[in-house]
């Protein structure tokens, strides 16, 4: 306890000390990004002519999952996790491509903006149910996945459907500079309008607070039911703004849901996220949504079999999280 | 949703009295099995006639093989885990067999595919038992390493014709006077094992110890990284075995065959009565579940619904069950 306080002390003696506290609080967020930096670099030696397109299709391929991770990382830090994220994006997917199809550009905002409603509804349907059941909320998204998955094939029995033209294109080309990609600016406009605001107000502070510790949490006067609920409805948006994603860079709907419950949690896992809740931000899981698809490029450019990027991938994943509790367990021998 | 609501509201008039509940706790067989009775009269109603050995013989066939995969579930739920990687072991072992099915026989392939499925469960178990690393996510990960390899061995053996062998297809996908199901063959010793193993084995009543509460299990004496080792190469072992008959069963050999079996059987261990939580559990319900899960979809299938409403019933069913668990026995 001693050690604890002190260091808070020195920290608001010194500046520089202040500074170096909040590196080493993102250490893991800062390790990502020289990461990716390193493998950009690497990227651009072992293919010369990796520029302005690589970097677009990079920005505009890693939307849908890294919406989705922002929506698994919310769910994550306030100690759950949902299941349910791939069918919330085909049916959000599916209801959005079926809605526009031959309609009125204007018509295509006004569905958008349903459907992101229709995102917070789902989200609010499975918090809700996980609050009053009291069932585990693994076994209830994964319910629920079959639910929202099924409601996706009862909208749209195969892949079809349209989108509005203005749609596709807030997220291909760059805007102003060539380097940087209207899906980049999209992504960080969203996460910066929506969980900033929301990081930064009492919600933010209880959903961290459940996550860390509900008993804790629920002695210092936050509504812990509430507040659960509250998560699971603004990971709803987020995978309503993945599904989005998905019609602005299919130009349809299809109702199976891809792979993004699970890719969602692997990112989430290796952006430094505890599963035990309370601990990361949602950022690292975009930094590192954004280091796997590079490395999948990566491996088409060395010209390796891309599925040993899936392999790649799931040791990475599991590697990353036996060295992480490898030094929770010698921590709390220490 | 208005049936799941109403039936909620049937089952808190039929729970007033405090030995129902009890009922419900202790031997949750008794009403899965009137559910599964229900379940089987409403079929026969809604289609009449349809309820026959034939009938019979088809549920069986194909609940065999959700029970086998959902015993992979049981087991590791009981000391508080879950099992993805069972979609992608039983893809594999399926596929690895067709695929030495032209060449070096098939019976070759059945012992590769086994001891391949014995590695990912050890890695598995290593991960869970000794990293700590949070089974949902070990699984997951193992389950994209397994896809992985898998697909490259698709690669490599793609000269050779990947069929099922005969065998393997008549084993999953006849029955014995069009009635009795061949994959009774695996399956009746496989449950037995597990049913005997849990009840009557040391080893099983270790599973429910560490699962129910790992730090007095610890103190006791239980090595628990040896068990979750252990486990896991049985739970590999199983999904293989599963994967065998469904290769068999749909005469397909594909590296994602299974996959869109991972969801369902853990569902049918929460149906069953397993708490994903640890410790309260068995693989009897399991199998009753796997039955009760199989008679719905057989039923909606022979009423001419979608496979959309299909899963959303699934879902619903899940959610209603795992909450009426929850209440009865009071675990959060």
């Amino acid at each position: 306890m001693s050690a604890v306080s002190g260091t808070i002390d020195t920290e608001r003696a010194r500046p520089a000390d202040a500074l170096a506290a909040s590196a080493r609080r993102n250490a893991w967020n800062l390790a990502l990004l020289g990461f990716l930096a390193i493998l950009l670099v690497f990227t651009k030696l072992i293919q010369p002519s990796y520029g302005v397109p690589g970097v677009q299709g990079l920005a505009i391929s890693v939307l849908p999952l890294a919406l989705a991770a922002v929506a698994q990382a919310i769910v994550v830090l306030s100690g759950g996790i949902d299941l349910s994220i791939g069918s919330m994006m085909a049916l959000v997917n599916v209801v959005a491509a079926t809605q526009m199809q031959g309609r009125s550009e204007e018509f295509g905002v006004a569905v958008v903006l349903g459907v992101l409603l229709l995102g917070l509804a789902l989200g609010a349907v499975n918090g809700t149910l996980i609050v009053l059941t009291r069932v585990p909320d693994i076994i209830v998204t994964l319910a629920m996945s079959f639910v929202w998955a099924g409601c996706a094939l009862l909208v749209l029995p195969t892949p079809g459907g349209g989108s509005a033209k203005w749609l596709p294109e807030l997220v291909s080309g760059s805007l102003g500079n060539e380097w940087i990609p209207k899906a980049a600016v999209g992504l960080i406009v969203v996460v910066a309008l929506i969980w900033i605001p929301v990081r930064r107000s009492w919600l933010g502070l209880s959903l961290y607070a459940i996550g860390s510790n509900r008993l804790a949490a629920f002695r210092s006067g936050v509504s812990v039911g509430r507040t659960r609920i509250l998560s699971y409805t603004l990971m709803g948006l987020f995978a309503a703004l993945a599904g989005v994603s998905l019609t602005a860079s299919t130009g349809i709907g299809t109702p199976v849901p891809g792979p993004y419950t699970l890719l969602s949690v692997a990112a989430v896992v290796l952006g430094g996220v505890s599963l035990a809740g309370g601990r990361g931000s949602v950022f690292g899981p975009i930094l590192a949504v954004i280091i796997l698809q590079l490395i999948r490029t990566d491996m088409t450019f060395l010209d390796i079999n891309t599925n040993f990027a899936t392999v790649l991938q799931g040791l990475i994943l599991i590697g990353v999280v036996m060295i992480g509790s490898l030094v929770q367990i010698r921590a709390s021998r220490a | 949703m208005s049936g799941v609501a109403s039936a909620s509201g049937a089952r808190n008039a039929w729970l007033t009295g405090a030995a129902w509940r009890a009922l419900f706790r202790d031997r949750p067989m008794i009403p899965l099995l009137f559910l599964l009775a229900i379940l089987v009269v409403v079929s026969e109603l809604a289609r009449p006639g349809i309820v026959g050995p034939e009938w019979i013989g088809v549920i069986l066939r194909a609940a065999v093989l959700l029970a086998i995969l959902a015993g992979c579930q049981t087991l590791t739920m009981l000391t508080g885990g879950i099992d993805l990687s069972v979609g992608a072991v039983g893809s594999m072992a399926g596929f690895v067999v067709a695929s030495f099915a032209a060449g070096a026989g098939w019976p070759t392939g059945v012992v590769v595919a086994l001891i391949a499925a014995a590695i990912a469960g050890f890695v598995t178990g290593i991960g869970v038992g000794v990293f700590r690393v949070h089974p949902l996510i070990m699984t997951l990960g193992m389950s994209f390493v397994i896809l992985g390899l898998a697909n490259v061995w698709q690669l490599q053996s793609v000269v050779t014709s990947t069929g099922v062998p005969r065998e393997f297809r008549s084993l999953g996908s006849q029955a014995y006077a069009e009635v009795v199901p061949f994959s009774l063959v695996v399956f009746v010793p496989v449950a037995a094992l597990i049913l005997v193993g849990l009840k009557r084995t040391g080893y099983g009543r270790l599973l429910y110890a560490i699962g129910d509460n790992p730090i007095a299990a610890r103190l006791s004496g239980a090595r628990s990284w040896q068990i979750l080792v252990v486990l896991y190469v049985i739970s590999a072992l199983l999904a293989a075995i599963a994967g065998f008959l469904y290769s068999g069963y749909t005469n397909v050999a594909s590296v994602t065959l299974v996959d869109s079996a991972v969801l369902p059987s853990v569902a049918a261990a929460v149906i069953g009565g397993t708490s994903i939580l640890g410790g309260r559990g068995g693989y009897g319900g399991t199998i009753v579940g796997a039955l009760i899960l199989t008679v719905v979809s057989s039923l909606l299938s022979s009423l001419g619904y979608p496979e959309a409403v299909r899963q959303v019933l699934f879902g619903a069913i899940i959610v209603a069950v795992a909450a009426a668990y929850t209440r009865v026995t009071g675990e959060t």
